[in-house]
Order: structure tokens, then C-alpha cells, then sequence
């Protein structure tokens, strides 16, 4: 690791103002970043801390129905909180270790995006809005491929506001060392609407699976997967897993989020 | 003497309060006067050619106080190999100079090519970073077959990248030929034992201190094996007299191995300590342990078990290529030879093996003994081919073993491959097996799994392996270079209590409880008073260290010669307290008595006596009571076993899970049951690593893909279910004095075949023609072979 410098400010609007300073860079939970620093991967010169911003913290149920989440809350806060739906809970409480989960926020995965995380599944499936400091942006706007999102540099996750749906379902097949999403497929079932999105798959980063929405608004029932099959040519290969194998998981994954969802 | 902490008691390890408490003190606590920190500038490439090392740029970095290279160690020695290896024709191996720091070429990922030695780590860190090296990358070794067929040498000067071609017994190998010709059936299997990363939970650390005023040194460091260390650098690496430096190994936390031998880091600590007179430090960061310590296995082999028309095993031939990496760690030629061939045959009365073993050279890192050291890949490949050959022929996999077993009325048993198997009774631990594992209740529960939808197999295996490695005279006519006997000093104090210094290192084997445990069952004390002393040079005997099982059969028997020695003088001391001769003085439970009398003095005021000679007849009684004894043994010890493991398979992903694993020992006697059966968890879960998760992985261009945690899969808790462990079946060794064998590799040798077949035996219950899926059986690869 090099130096650093380290801030930790009290309000939104302080913490925008310490990123503007050259290579300044936010912190959340560190899980990510602080790793890939020790690793001498990445070398910001300050490091701005979200994580003593009362703001930014905590959840709410608001009138509509939908969740808001605050940006800097942790997994084990999302886990443990008890109007989170139960793909949702499933899925903060399967992240890691009870370390990396009470360190960890929503907002770091989110704006981090890794291609085997879990987070972006959750919030592509159930269409949720991620809200920074200057405006709100819509999930299926927000994921850009791996690693990138639509984030502009300097810009915070305050929250992220998810709708409520009446059934959910996160199915995680671990990579067998990390333990992230080798696949991990959310499915959110809105009563005549069904929206799926896979993590840990694709070379593009986390993606809804159309063809299986189409075929589960028609006949919401894990038989509308069986005939399916999703090409493998833009999965991810490693040592874990073949592109074809990851192809198989992705449909049996979904198969049994619709079997599972509640 | 309380039997309920001798000899056989489950006494709690005394060592745990310290490790639990987090009091342990490991070789990175030690923090010393004036120190300084090395780091090491390591080669990203796996092959290239060093054209220059420009150091100017990080010697001017601040806190930096010297800069090494290649260059300041060409006029030393290199890190030898302990073991000659002969080739089938006679040549004498391949044995290519491992310098300090590479010169001229690096080898592999992580092949250190020069060291910075700063005020700070970070300092230290920073300038490595400074070091402009001008490599040129050239095409990696890698693939073993390519590496034998191909003109790319990872040492040019040898001209080849075999070490040796070994024959094991080439005397046999026409008869095992022609047994196989004529065979009514034989069974062929090709199979990869996999590479593994040894993992230790401490990092490597090496610590320096030189002492100019004497010109003496002081090396802490994490080994299993401080005096093999020094002797290693003293004769061969840098020329340090043995008198001349101490090698310190406090607690170490993990070795599986790979802290037997000796590594460039320690000999770069001590020449930097010389050269700036000021402490040296190094600790591994976990990416160098991931890239440098001494890799595990890594064989290709193929099998073939040969069987007559009544299904009797004829003959086992087979052919293996071993990778040793870039250089000769220090016991890598025996272990793929060996440590490998001479258990081909297994628990098995088979009158023909034949072993070949080619050793290739390749741009990874060294691989070396690794936790049962070549005898898991010989229970792998006979355990695996043994199977298959039931499934062929139809017969029932335990049957089919124990009609071939060695009967316990055979014992000695001399093996075709070259053995003495001393005692041993294989059907009474598969006995012990088949009534734990309740094999008679698999048919019910495979049905239970497949009413979930789960495949589900039963996998059994029966192992034996080579501990307590030794005689040193028969080791010598193998093409050992070192001697393999130990030895204990036994201090009796003036006070009564008593000081043990052994050979043996405890870097988990509970040697502070178990060897309290025989003293003081021998001398009728109480083993709270016994203390042992290890890890330190200056303090121990000349002993050979902690590997292949050997402490207590070898290290333990000096301490039962050196006890034996004690009560003998003890005797004497006792005879001239009670006014008679030594041979009328009887010891038992801590009491010396004239026989026939009632006259008695107690042990303890025997060693006050010793220590206080005030009327000794010194022309006869030396003071003092402390005896030194050295023991080598005849022979290896046999511990053997049998092991079943029950599996679920999930049809759809091919994820197993271990529904049960079962582990029936014979160890011989046994001196703590709850240490080995705490041994044998260990060993299990290791083994069971190996088969399902763990795999070392480097990419053609020979990148170390499998470099971290994220993507080398360590087995963990939940990956394991609650061992049964059985050590009942007791058969003594005849070897030693104390009848033990050796408890420490057992699990990792037994279990892997255990697990694989297993998973085969589910997979063919759903009609699945799969005979065989190389490890670790992850998910995919057991997908893969239900849908290939
Ligand atoms: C052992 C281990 C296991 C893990 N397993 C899983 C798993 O199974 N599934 C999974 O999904 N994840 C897993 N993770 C990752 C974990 O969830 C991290 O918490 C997460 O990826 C990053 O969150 P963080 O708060 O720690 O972010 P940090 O590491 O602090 O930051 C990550 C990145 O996001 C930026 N950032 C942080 N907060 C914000 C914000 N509010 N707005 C804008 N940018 C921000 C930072 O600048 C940085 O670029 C694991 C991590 C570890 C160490």
C-alpha cells in the first residue's frame, strides 16, 4: 500500500467537495478497495470515507411501497432488516463473511460493479433507481459492462430505491474459492411482470435474461425454462467454469428461482 | 505414575493454551535492536534472460541501505538436492545449480532476482519497485510432455529438461511385462495427481543477526528442520561454519513440507546481514507464498493392474512424469521415486510392480514433498485403478481388495516392490470400517438421495504408506545424502523436573504434549514436569526435524533410549545411596528399591543426588544426570488403513457434497488418541481438498493463474462433514521401541481416491459411462463428465 491521505466527512455535500481534489477517491466499506491498494493495484492519494455520513445510511420503506436503501449501508444492515423481500435478504445475507458483510455497502458493490458480484443482479431484477448526489438513474441505464457504470467520476451513490415485488428469488452458484456468483440469477415477479438478471455470467457484466421473462409472463412456472437455452458464446471462461458450463448454471439458476421465488 | 496422562491418554495439548490465546511466539514476532527489512524484486515472466539489473536508481530511494543481485552470490554454492537419483541406464541425475538469486536467467513467476534492504518494508517495497530489469521473455516449459519431447530448456546447460528416467525395480521390469502380456484381464488408467499449494497458515519469514564482535550468526526461521538448514548453508549455500550459526524455529505456524527446506530467502538474509551488520527481516507476503514456497504433486501417470481368471492381481505397472519446476528443492527427486515407487504395491500380495518415473524440469516453481509425499499419488493411482477394474469385471470393490490383501499370517512381508512390510491386518481395519461405515445401509441411502434428486455413491479405498523414513544405511544405498535418525537429550534437573531437547520440530503435532507424555510414563513422573525443547540449534541435539510421520517412531524411540540410559545411571546413583550394587536395583513408578529389601529412595532424590555429589565415588559415577541418545531405526513404519466416503452429486450442476467420510487406522500403539485423531481430521480435510477444490493452475505462457484466494479453493468447514475416526485395530510395530508408526499423512494419503471414487460410483448409478474424472472434482469438470 502507499500513503495515503484519509477524510471522513460528516454530510453529502462535504464528501463532493473532498472528491474534487486530484485522485481523490470514495470508501466505502474498503472490501474492494482497500485490497487492490495493499496490492499496490490502486493508489489514490486520498481516500474519502462515506461511512460516517448519517444520510447515507439505513433503510426506509416509502409511501409507494418501494425500499430505499442508503448508500453506505452494509450488507449485514440490508440482511437483517426486516422490510427487505426475501431475494433481496437471501442475498446480502450470502455475501462473503460476516466480516466482509459488516464492512461491505450496498453503494461499493454497486458502483464497483463487478461481473461476479451480487448486488447488480438485485437491482437490474427488480428495476430499482440508483440516486446520487445530482440525479437518479435507472438500473437498466446504470450497469455498462463490467466494472462500468454510469457513474461519473466524482459522483456518490446516496441510495438506491428499490420497488417491492410480490415474489423474489436470488439463486447464487458459488465460484468455488471466492465465493462470489460464479452465475447468480435475481428473479423479481411484479404479479403480471417478471424481470430476470444474471451476475457472475457474461463477459458484458450483469444482464436480463429476456427470453426467460418472456417465457414467465406467458406461464410463470420453472417449465417455461426447461426449454430454453441461452447462448454461451459471450459467457465468461476461467478455471472455474467453461462458457457452456456457465450457460447451463445461468438456466438451471433460473429454473430454480422461479421454484424458489416467495 | 497416573495412567490418566501416560502412555495412551487423551491429555489435552498444553501447547493450544498459548496458540489459542494468541501467545504463540512465531519468527515474525521477534522484532530485534536496529533491524532492517528485505524485499525482493521477483520475476513476472516464466522464462526469460536477465540482460541487465540496474539497481542505481532504487539504491538512491530513501531508506534504502543495500541493494543485492544475482551477481554479488555467482562465487557461492547453490541450494543442493539431498537425494541422488540414479537413472534406469546409470547416469546419475540431472542436478542444475539453484543460486541465492537467479543470474543470467529466471525460471519461474516469482524467481527472485534481487533483494532491496531498507530502513522500512515500505521503503523497502518502494525502491524494489525502482530496480529497471532488462528481462527478455522467452517461451515458457511448461506442459510436461512438450518439456520431455521439446529443444526449449528451462537450463540450457544440461541440454534436457528430464532429470532422471528412474526404473523401480528394474530387475522386475520384464516379469511385469510379460505378467501383463499374459494377463487374463488387464485394466489401464491415465491419471493427473494434482498440483498443489502447500498453504501454510504462517507465511515463510526469515529473520538475520550477525554479530560481528564473534563473526557468529543467528538465523531465525520458520523450518521444520533447523539443522538440516544450517547444515545446508554451512556445507553448501554460503560456507557459515556450523559452529558459526544458530538456526532458531519458534513456533511455526503450518510447514505440510514446505518448510523442510531451504530457500534462497534465508541464505540472501544472512549474507545482508553480514554485509551491513544489522538485522535482516522477511516475511513472505501471501502472493509470495502462493508463488515460491515448495508446490505438492503434480504427476501424470498411467496405470495398468493386471488380474488372472480368479481375479488375483498379477501385476501393477506403471509410468509416471513428475514435475520438480525450475529448480531441485531439496527433497524433490525422492519423493516422485522413493517416497512413490516403493509403495506400488500397495496392501496387496501381488507378485509383480513395475514403476517408471521421468522427472521433468519446467518454468513453475520447485515442487516438493507435500503432506504423504509421493505415497498419496501411489494410493491414488493403485486405489483409483483397483476400482475401475472392479467396475470392468463386476465385482465388488471390497472384496475384489480384500481377496488380494496381504493376510496378517503373512507378515513379514517382503513387497514386489522392494518393501519389508513388518506387521500389519488389513481385514480387521476394513472390519472396522465396513461395520462404522455401516456399508451394508448404503443401498437405503442412496435411495433417500435419489428421492431428492441426488446421485448418490459410496467410495472406499484401503491405503498404506512408508513413515518414520529410515535406516539411515539403507536410505545411503538409495542416493541419500543425509542421514534420517534423530535424537533427545534427557536433563533430569537437580530439582527432579525435567528438560527434553529433541530433534523432532512441533509445528502442530502436539510434540509438547505427546513426548511429556512417554518420559514421564517411563519414568514414573508427572508429565507436567517435563518440558520440551525444540527448534533451536544451539539448545537441541543433531537431529533430522518433522516430516514423513517420523517424530515419534524416530525421534520418539531416542527419547525412550535416552530415558533408558537415565534409569540406568539412575540406578547406579541409587545403588550407592542404598549401600548395594546397581544390578540389585529394581525402578518402577518413579522409585528405586534394593530387591528383596524394603529399601527404596524416590527418583527425585535420586537427581538431587547427582547434582549434589558430595560423597559420589567419582572414580566410578560421572555428576550430573542429563543422557544424550541418537536412534536409527531398522526400518520404515507401516500405518495402513481403509477409508469410505458416501457422496450426493446434484444431477443438474454436478456440485458434491460429502455425506459422510469414514477412516479406519491401524497406527500401531498410541500415545495420545486425541492428537491423532485430531492428525487424521486434518489429513482428511486436506486430502479431501485436494479431491474436490484445490488446484495450483499456471496458463501456457506460465502464469500462475491460481495465485490467490479468489481463485485457489481451500477446503473449509462447511465443505466437510464429521469425521469417524477408528484407530482400534492396534498391530505394534516391530521396529521401535515404543510399537507406534506414525499418524501425520494418513488422511491426505487415504482420502483422495476415497472422495474420486465415490463420486464415479454416483455418477454410474445414473447410467452415466464415466470411469474416471481427474482432480479437483469441481462442479464443472463433474458436469462435464455426465454430459460430455
Ligand atoms: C472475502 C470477500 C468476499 C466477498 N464476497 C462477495 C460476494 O459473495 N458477493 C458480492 O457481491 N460481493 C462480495 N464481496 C465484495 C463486497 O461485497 C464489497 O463490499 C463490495 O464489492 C464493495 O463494497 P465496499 O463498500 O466495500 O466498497 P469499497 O471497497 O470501499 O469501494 C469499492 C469501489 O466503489 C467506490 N465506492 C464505494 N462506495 C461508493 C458510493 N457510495 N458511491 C460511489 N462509489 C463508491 C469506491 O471508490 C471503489 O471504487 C466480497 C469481498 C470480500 C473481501
Amino acid at each position: 500500500m502507499y500513503n495515503f491521505e484519509f477524510k471522513q466527512p460528516k454530510t453529502i455535500s462535504d464528501a463532493v467537495n473532498a472528491l474534487e481534489s486530484d485522485e481523490a477517491q470514495a470508501l466505502g466499506g474498503g472490501q474492494t478497495l482497500i485490497p487492490t491498494m495493499k496490492q499496490r493495484l490502486a493508489s489514490p492519494s486520498t481516500l474519502v470515507s462515506l461511512t460516517a455520513i448519517p444520510e447515507m445510511k439505513g433503510i426506509c420503506k416509502n409511501d409507494d411501497g418501494s425500499i430505499s436503501i442508503g448508500g453506505g449501508t452494509t450488507h449485514a444492515d440490508v440482511a437483517s432488516h426486516s422490510d427487505i423481500f426475501s431475494g433481496l435478504k437471501t442475498l446480502a445475507e450470502n455475501i462473503g463473511d460476516a466480516a466482509v458483510r459488516n464492512r461491505g455497502t450496498i453503494g461499493g458493490s454497486l458502483a464497483n460493479n463487478d461481473p461476479a458480484a451480487c448486488y447488480p443482479a438485485a437491482a437490474l431484477s427488480a428495476g430499482a433507481t440508483i440516486v446520487t448526489n445530482n440525479r437518479e438513474i435507472s438500473a437498466d441505464d446504470f450497469f455498462q459492462g463490467m466494472f462500468d457504470t454510469a457513474l461519473e467520476e466524482d459522483e456518490i451513490i446516496v441510495s438506491v430505491k428499490f420497488p417491492n415485488p410480490s415474489s423474489s428469488s436470488y439463486q447464487k452458484f458459488v465460484q468455488p474459492a471466492s465465493r462470489f456468483a460464479m452465475v447468480g440469477v435475481f428473479l423479481s415477479n411484479f404479479g403480471n411482470k417478471t424481470r430476470v438478471a444474471v451476475t457472475g455470467a457474461s463477459e458484458g457484466g450483469v444482464f436480463r435474461w429476456s427470453e426467460a421473462e418472456a417465457a414467465l409472463n406467458k406461464n410463470f412456472s420453472d417449465d417455461s425454462i426447461i426449454d430454453l437455452s441461452i447462448d454461451h458464446k459471450d459467457m465468461i471462461e476461467d478455471i472455474h467454469a467453461s462458457k457452456e458450463y456457465r450457460a447451463h448454471l445461468v438456466k438451471v439458476m433460473t429454473k430454480r428461482a422461479v421454484a424458489s421465488a416467495s | 505414575m497416573p495412567k490418566d496422562s501416560g502412555i495412551g491418554a487423551a491429555t489435552r495439548r498444553r501447547e493450544d493454551a498459548r496458540f489459542l490465546l494468541g501467545s504463540g511466539r512465531y519468527s515474525d514476532d521477534i522484532s530485534l535492536l536496529n533491524q532492517t527489512y528485505a524485499v525482493f524484486a521477483r520475476s513476472e515472466v516464466a522464462n526469460g534472460i536477465i540482460k541487465t539489473v540496474d539497481t542505481s536508481e532504487a539504491e538512491k530511494m530513501p531508506g534504502v541501505v543495500t541493494v543485492f543481485t544475482g551477481e554479488d552470490f555467482v562465487d557461492v554454492g547453490g541450494n543442493p538436492a539431498g537425494w541422488l537419483i540414479n537413472s534406469r541406464n546409470g547416469e546419475p541425475m540431472k542436478e542444475p545449480k539453484r543460486p541465492v538469486l537467479a543470474h543470467g536467467k529466471v525460471r519461474h513467476v516469482g524467481d527472485a532476482y534481487a533483494a532491496v534492504i531498507a530502513e522500512t518494508e515500505q521503503q523497502a517495497r518502494d525502491a524494489a519497485e525502482k530496480i529497471n530489469a532488462d528481462i527478455k521473455e522467452l517461451p515458457a516449459v511448461i506442459d510436461m510432455a512438450s518439456a520431455l519431447s521439446g529443444s526449449n530448456f528451462v537450463h540450457d546447460e544440461i541440454g534436457t529438461n528430464q532429470c532422471y528416467d528412474w526404473g523401480w525395480i528394474e530387475d522386475n521390469r520384464e516379469a511385469t511385462d510379460n505378467a501383463i502380456k499374459n494377463a487374463h484381464h488387464v485394466t489401464t488408467l491415465e491419471l493427473v495427481n494434482n498440483r498443489l499449494v502447500p498453504n501454510a497458515m504462517e507465511p515463510r519469514c526469515s529473520i538475520a543477526d550477525y554479530n560481528p564482535a564473534n563473526d557468529d550468526y543467528t538465523l531465525y526461521t520458520t523450518s521444520q528442520n533447523p539443522h538440516l538448514t544450517r547444515l545446508l548453508i554451512s556445507a553448501f549455500v554460503l560456507g557459515i561454519p556450523e559452529n558459526k550459526l544458530t538456526v532458531v524455529s519458534p513456533d511455526v505456524g503450518g510447514g505440510f513440507g514446505s518448510k523442510i527446506y531451504h530457500y534462497g530467502e534465508e541464505a540472501l538474509v544472512l549474507a545482508a546481514a553480514k554485509r551491513i551488520k544489522r538485522p535482516v527481516r522477511w516475511t513472505a507476503t501471501r502472493s509470495e507464498s502462493f508463488m515460491t514456497d515448495a508446490h505438492g504433486r503434480d504427476h501424470a501417470t498411467k496405470i495398468e493392474l493386471a488380474l488372472d481368471k480368479d481375479n488375483n492381481f498379477l501385476a501393477f505397472r506403471t509410468e509416471t512424469m513428475a514435475n520438480v519446476g525450475a529448480y531441485l528443492s531439496n527433497f524433490s527427486t525422492v519423493t516422485p521415486t522413493i517416497l512413490h515407487g516403493t509403495l506400488m504395491a500397495g496392501n496387496y500380495a501381488v507378485p509383480n510392480v513395475y514403476v517408471n518415473v521421468k522427472t521433468v524440469f519446467t518454468n513453475t516453481a520447485p515442487v516438493d514433498a507435500y503432506r504423504g509425499a509421493g505415497r498419496p499419488e501411489a494410493t491414488y493411482s493403485l486405489e483409483r485403478v483397483i476400482d475401475k477394474a472392479a467396475t470392468e469385471l463386476g465385482l465388488d470393490p471390497t472384496n475384489l481388495r480384500r481377496q488380494n490383501f496381504i493376510k496378517s499370517d503373512q507378515f513379514p512381508y517382503v513387497t514386489a516392490a522392494g518393501l519389508n512390510y513388518d506387521v500389519g491386518d488389513y481385514d480387521a481395519v476394513m472390519d472396522r470400517l465396513e461395520h462404522h461405515a455401516d456399508l451394508k445401509g448404503f443401498a437405503k441411502r442412496r435411495k433417500k438421495s435419489e428421492a431428492k434428486g441426488k446421485l448418490r455413491g459410496l467410495g472406499i479405498n484401503s491405503y498404506i504408506e512408508a513413515c518414520g523414513i529410515a535406516p539411515s544405511n539403507l536410505i545411503g544405498t538409495l542416493g541419500a545424502r543425509v542421514g534420517l535418525y534423530d535424537a533427545a537429550t534427557i536433563r533430569v534437573n537437580a530439582t527432579g523436573n525435567i528438560s527434553v531437547m529433541v530433534g523432532a520440530h512441533s509445528h502442530g503435532q502436539g510434540h509438547e504434549t505427546a513426548f511429556p507424555q512417554i518420559v514421564a510414563d517411563l519414568l514414573g513422573v508427572d508429565p507436567n514436569n517435563v518440558e520440551i525443547v525444540h527448534g533451536d540449534t544451539s539448545k537441541i541435539p543433531f537431529g533430522m526435524g518433522t516430516y514423513g510421520s517420523r517424530s515419534l517412531a524416530v525421534c520418539g524411540s531416542a527419547i525412550v533410549r535416552g530415558v533408558e540410559k537415565i534409569i540406568s545411571k539412575g540406578k547406579k546413583i541409587a545403588a550407592h545411596m542404598m549401600e548395594t550394587t546397581d544390578d540389585k536395583v529394581d525402578f518402577d513408578e518413579g522409585v528405586f528399591s534394593v530387591r528383596g529389601t524394603n529399601k527404596t529412595v524416590s527418583f527425585g532424590d535420586v537427581a538431587l543426588k547427582a547434582y549434589i555429589p558430595h560423597d559420589f565415588p567419582i572414580e566410578d559415577i560421572e555428576p550430573g544426570l542429563e543422557e544424550t541418545a541418537f536412534y536409527d531405526p531398522q526400518n520404515f513404519t507401516y500405518p495402513a488403513g481403509a477409508y469410505a466416503c458416501e457422496v450426493e452429486v446434484d444431477p443438474e450442476t454436478g456440485q458434491v457434497t460429502i455425506e459422510s467420510f469414514t477412516a479406519a487406522d491401524d497406527f500401531g500403539n498410541i500415545i495420545n488418541p486425541m492428537i491423532v485423531e485430531g492428525q487424521v481430521h486434518g489429513g482428511l480435510a486436506q486430502g479431501i481438498g485436494q479431491a474436490l477444490l484445490e488446484g495450483c493452475v499456471y496458463d501456457e505462457d506460465g502464469q500462475l493463474i491460481s495465485a490467490s484466494y479468489m481463485d485457489y479453493t481451500m477446503p473449509r468447514a462447511a465443505d466437510l462433514p464429521s469425521f469417524i475416526v477408528d484407530h482400534t485395530v492396534r498391530t505394534p510395530s516391530t521396529d521401535n521401541p515404543l510399537g507406534v508408526k506414525g499418524c501425520g499423512e494418513a488422511g491426505a494419503i487415504g482420502s483422495p481416491p476415497t472422495v474420486v471414487n465415490a463420486v464415479v460410483d454416483a455418477l454410474r448409478s445414473a447410467d452415466h459411462d464415466v470411469t474416471h474424472i481427474d482432480m479437483p472434482l469441481t462442479p464443472e469438470r463433474v458436469w462435464a463428465a455426465m454430459n460430455n
